[in-house]
């Protein structure tokens, strides 16, 4: 062991009121009998209660990602544009001019699936506070959600809580929601997926961390009180949910945006003023992970009276105020002689501040009580993973049983449908493909008035004010491809990702994750974890887009079912201006008139699509497969294509292929003060009718161009080696689709437009 | 043509003050300058005050119940009985409705929804200072965001606004009629916009400041920060 990471023979004495320590008590904190072993030896002693329920919650899954953490060292986390990778509260890339963007996804599944407005809204509230921390100022918020069958009632109410408490947090502090997803599946039925992303934007000299250092300097606490809301929040997200659940409500949180916007703002002033040592959200484990993780970043150690802490209720012990995961709190150490200075921004938002410690040179991480020691951790065995005795599960991994069966399953097998306009019909209006304004319409996706391309598009973009760039944000992840094939599955989430951002003129320049996994300890659970990371890390690398940032979620099952795997992939691109002019492209067809071009090849390929779903109810088969060359060079041709002013007009395709991508590009523009136009498309094909307009094969985008621009875009195609089909023209109030000159598709914009925008709720 | 002056008030929870700072500069090239809820007097030179949107004070207990009493409503009030100018919008009516400067109080929405949407305006008659540069019966096109946006009044009130002018903007169709289809929030008479009796304050729920530029897919809101300093100018 290293100095460091050397623990001394400090040793508490036991606290009266406490309970003794017994084997049933440390099962009840999810401790393994292992895991307890190698407390005993770290501390060298039986830990008093303080102690171990500190270990309980920094040993969790949620904060140690034990279980994970082998596969995820796959990822590629660095590049030169990374300025922080995975490891602070979020990453930060380089966006030229000085500047940088701050981002990060994270989970709130488990408190939604109990408390849905509450375990919402504060799942966005983290995510904030993680990125502002960083001391980048939060400009766009995004969301992924997932939900059982939208007709359930009891589905129904966890969806309309999550909408509200995602808007209602994001509305209260004033960050736009520029991008998302909604889906639905029964998987998701009992467990619901809420993952909250937020992006801010600072310059590069104003990067805060989350660091304690310089012996002597005040640990100063400011925000909300402390209550006894929350505890074991961390250790309830890091097993199944149960019937037990629901009486554990009160490890949901109580969102307090107000308390949020105010800290953003100071948090901000103090960073900016050049006023901090460091500074740490009191997140997951609340002040036991924030003064930890502060210490063991600085190699510092700390000391914390738990009575100096701002309480909201009487009588707390000190295991309950450090492990309380009450939101909106802060933990900051500020500059010698800069006291005062933080005391005036602090006063001038209203915030109460706390001094509840101090930084050391024990190199320990000590917590009194009225002056009294109750517990004394070396901060390394908490929170390092190369620390000798940090646990990392080895677990099993097996192939899952019901994957041959699925695959064995030949979409061909079933009868074409007797009308393909019907079968449009069907998928447009089913709730997956279905417009999801009736969502975003209440989120608040306009303030801050950066709004290049709004939601209803395949990116949102948002203009940076400081250095005239602009960023495109989409998020993106498929359960049931991953259930079919993790690793396909994998790649697909972050290329899909990235071409949403390519198809809307962004470079993509880094992503962030959240991994959203049943059980571990089930061996199928683990391999598709470990199979779903791998595919993942492929793409990441191949078209260089490094990971900055992520979650991680597991045991997300009921005694029911496990979710489908569903990792979430969110990707920042970058859009540089062309002779001072930022362009972008929409969904949307915009003139009478304009080539209608097929970029990509198709397969015979509808394994694991929306048509299988919504018209046969079946989730098998093997999902379409992604050459990452092919993607890359897609990606490179439509970014080159809109930065060169070729076309205004891209969409890519995905659920629903071809017919559902073209039917979105006729109706979308209602919206968008343009009207809807018809289309006139001609299209020649060895595939069945069926694979042809609903195969879901990747790398594909359509895009719409001025007939003077078509030879260009062509011969764009050709440099970036992208096969590339004029399929026909805008015109008319019609979707009309011929297939080897036969007629296809023939509806009527009105009629797709009200079976695709109707609101589903 | 010297700048005007702007004083956009920031109260905590204010999030559209950056906005409506940034389209009275960097857009319309006015001197604009935040003030702190806690300042007992407005700038001196103040030529128009600015209430933004956002959630002030959280929106707690009632929205812009709290706000009013901010010491520097005070010196808004003052330099309202003066003639200046002020402007409300969305959170900023709210509080100018709870002050007193306004009549009318703005009700949860219909839906019992947040609702953030694109709404047309048409704009009652161009009498006040804000809408002088439009013509009566213009639709813009200007988005809402608000939870709490559903215009009330009592009778007596309402035919009081009618007689004297004070309507200045109700929801409608692109076309201009205004049909229950069109009111997003259930407003008494589709109001979206109301000015005081003298017509120098103005309060509205849509938010001209998001349709000012053309890369943000409108320019419709602008005519109503324009026609406010062409009557500053006429001052």
């Amino acid at each position: 062991m290293t100095a460091r990471t050397k623990q001394t023979a400090e040793t508490p004495a036991p606290r009266m009121g406490d309970p003794a320590i017994t084997p049933q008590l440390v099962k009840e904190h999810g401790v393994s009998p292992e895991e307890y072993r190698n407390i005993v030896k770290i501390l060298g002693r039986t830990p008093t209660f303080t102690e171990l329920g500190i270990f309980s919650v920094m040993w969790s899954e949620h904060c140690s990602y034990k279980t994970s953490k082998p596969l995820l060292r796959g990822f590629p986390t660095s590049g030169k544009r990374v300025l922080q990778g995975p490891g602070e509260n979020a990453g930060i890339v380089d966006i030229g001019g000085g500047y940088a963007i701050c981002f990060k996804v994270e989970s709130h599944n488990h408190p939604s699936a109990i408390e849905p407005y509450q375990g919402a809204a504060t799942g966005v509230g983290g995510i904030l506070r993680d990125v502002f921390t960083m001391g980048a100022r939060p400009i766009a918020c995004g969301d992924s959600l997932r939900f059982g069958d939208p007709q359930d009632p009891h589905v129904q109410r966890l969806i309309d809580g999550v909408v509200a408490g995602v808007g209602g947090y994001g509305n209260c502090v004033g960050i736009p929601n520029i991008a998302g997803e909604t889906v639905f599946d029964d998987v998701y039925r009992e467990n619901c997926l809420v993952n909250a992303l937020a992006l801010g934007v600072l310059k590069h000299s104003e990067i805060a961390r989350g660091t304690a250092s310089g012996v002597g300097n005040s640990i100063i606490y400011i925000g909300s009180t402390t209550g006894r809301d929350g505890i074991h929040g961390a250790t309830f997200a890091s097993a199944e949910l149960s019937e037990a659940s629901e009486e554990k409500r009160s490890a949901v949180q109580v969102a307090d945006p107000f308390m949020e916007k105010l800290l953003l703002e100071a948090t901000l002033e103090l960073i900016r003023g050049g006023f901090l040592v460091g500074i740490q959200d009191m997140g997951a484990a609340g002040l036991t992970s924030s003064s930890v993780e502060m210490a063991f970043r600085g190699g510092a150690g700390v000391d914390i009276e738990v009575t100096r802490v701002p309480q909201r209720e009487t009588g707390m012990s000190p295991y309950e105020i450090l492990l309380s995961e009450s939101q909106e709190r802060m933990l900051l150490v500020a500059k010698k002689g800069k006291e005062r200075a933080v005391g005036a921004v602090l006063a001038k938002w209203g915030l109460h501040a706390a001094v509840v410690g101090k930084v050391t040179a024990s190199g320990l991480h000590r917590v009194f009580e009225n002056g009294k020691l109750v517990s004394c951790i070396s901060p390394a065995a908490l929170a390092d993973d190369h620390h000798p005795l940090f646990p990392v599960a080895h677990l099993p991994m097996r192939r899952p049983a019901y994957l041959a069966k699925a695959w064995a399953f030949k979409p061909k097998s079933l009868k074409a449908p007797k009308g393909l306009g019907q079968a449009l019909l069907s998928l447009l209006g089913s709730p997956n493909l279905r417009c999801k304004e009736w969502v975003y319409r209440q989120y608040d996706h306009m303030v801050r008035t950066n709004g290049l391309v709004l939601p209803g598009s395949d990116a949102g973009v948002i203009r940076i004010k400081e250095n005239g760039k602009a960023v495109a944000l989409a998020l993106d992840g498929n359960g049931r491809y991953c259930y079919l094939d993790p690793h396909e599955g994998g790649k697909i989430a972050v290329a899909e990702a990235a071409r949403n951002v390519a198809v809307s003129g962004g470079e993509p320049i880094a992503c962030t994750d959240c991994l959203n996994f049943g059980s571990p300890k089930d061996p199928e659970v683990y391999w598709q974890l470990g199979q779903a990371v791998k595919g993942m890390a492929e793409a990441c690398r191949a078209l260089k887009i490094p990971v900055i940032s992520g979650n991680v979620s597991l045991y997300n099952e009921s005694p029911q079912r496990a979710i489908d795997p569903t990792p979430i992939v969110g990707v920042a691109g970058l859009l540089e201006p062309v002779k001072g002019q930022l362009r972008t492209a929409t969904q949307w067809f915009k003139r009478p008139g304009d080539r209608v071009y097929l970029a990509g090849e198709s397969f015979d390929e509808l394994g694991g699509s929306e048509y299988l779903a919504v018209l046969f109810k079946k989730k098998a088969g093997k999902p379409p497969r992604l050459d990452l060359k092919a993607e890359k060079a897609l990606q490179g041709f439509a970014v080159a294509a809109i930065r060169a002013g070729l076309c205004d007009t891209a969409h890519d395709l995905s659920d629903g292929g071809l017919a559902v991508a073209l039917a979105e590009m006729a109706v979308t523009g209602g919206r968008f003060g343009a009207r809807p136009l018809g289309a006139e498309i001609a299209l020649a094909s060895r595939l069945r009718p069926e694979a042809a307009l609903f195969g879901e094969s990747q790398s594909r985008a359509l895009f719409a161009v001025q007939p003077g621009q078509a030879k260009a875009l062509e011969s764009l195609a050709r440099r970036h080696k992208v096969p590339l089909k004029a399929l026909g023209a805008v015109k008319g109030d019609r979707l009309q689709v011929t297939l080897n000159s036969k007629p296809a598709l023939d509806l009527g914009l009105e009629q797709l437009e009200k079976t695709w925008r109707t609101p589903l709720m | 043509m010297a700048a005007m002056h702007f004083s956009v008030i920031q109260f905590p929870g204010s999030n559209c003050d950056h906005d409506c700072l940034h389209v009275l500069g960097a857009v319309l090239k006015q001197k604009a300058s935040l003030v702190w809820h806690q300042q007992a007097q407005l700038p001196r030179g103040t030529d128009c005050v600015v209430v933004p949107g956002g959630f002030s004070y959280g929106d707690y207990l009632r929205c812009g119940a709290i706000a009013r009493f901010a010491p520097v409503m005070d010196d808004v009030r003052r330099h309202a009985a003066r003639g200046g100018m002020v402007l409300g919008i969305c959170n900023g009516f709210q509080i100018l409705a709870e002050a007193g400067l306004l009549p009318g109080a703005l009700l949860r929405n219909r839906s019992l929804k947040f609702i953030c949407d694109y709404t047309h305006l048409r704009v009652e008659h161009a009498r006040s200072a804000f809408t002088s540069l439009a013509r009566p019966g213009q639709v813009l096109r200007v988005p809402i965001a608000h939870g709490e946006g559903n215009y009330f009044c009592d009778a007596a009130t309402l035919r009081r606004l009618e007689e004297r002018g004070q309507v200045a903007f109700r929801y409608c169709e692109p076309d201009g009629r205004v049909t229950p289809d069109a009111n997003p929030n259930g407003s008494l008479d589709s109001i979206a916009g109301v000015t005081n009796e003298q017509g120098n304050v103005l309060g509205m729920m849509p938010h001209p400041e998001r349709v000012s530029e053309a890369a943000l897919g409108g320019e419709d809101g602008r005519i109503i920060f324009e026609s406010m300093l062409a009557a500053l100018c006429r001052r």
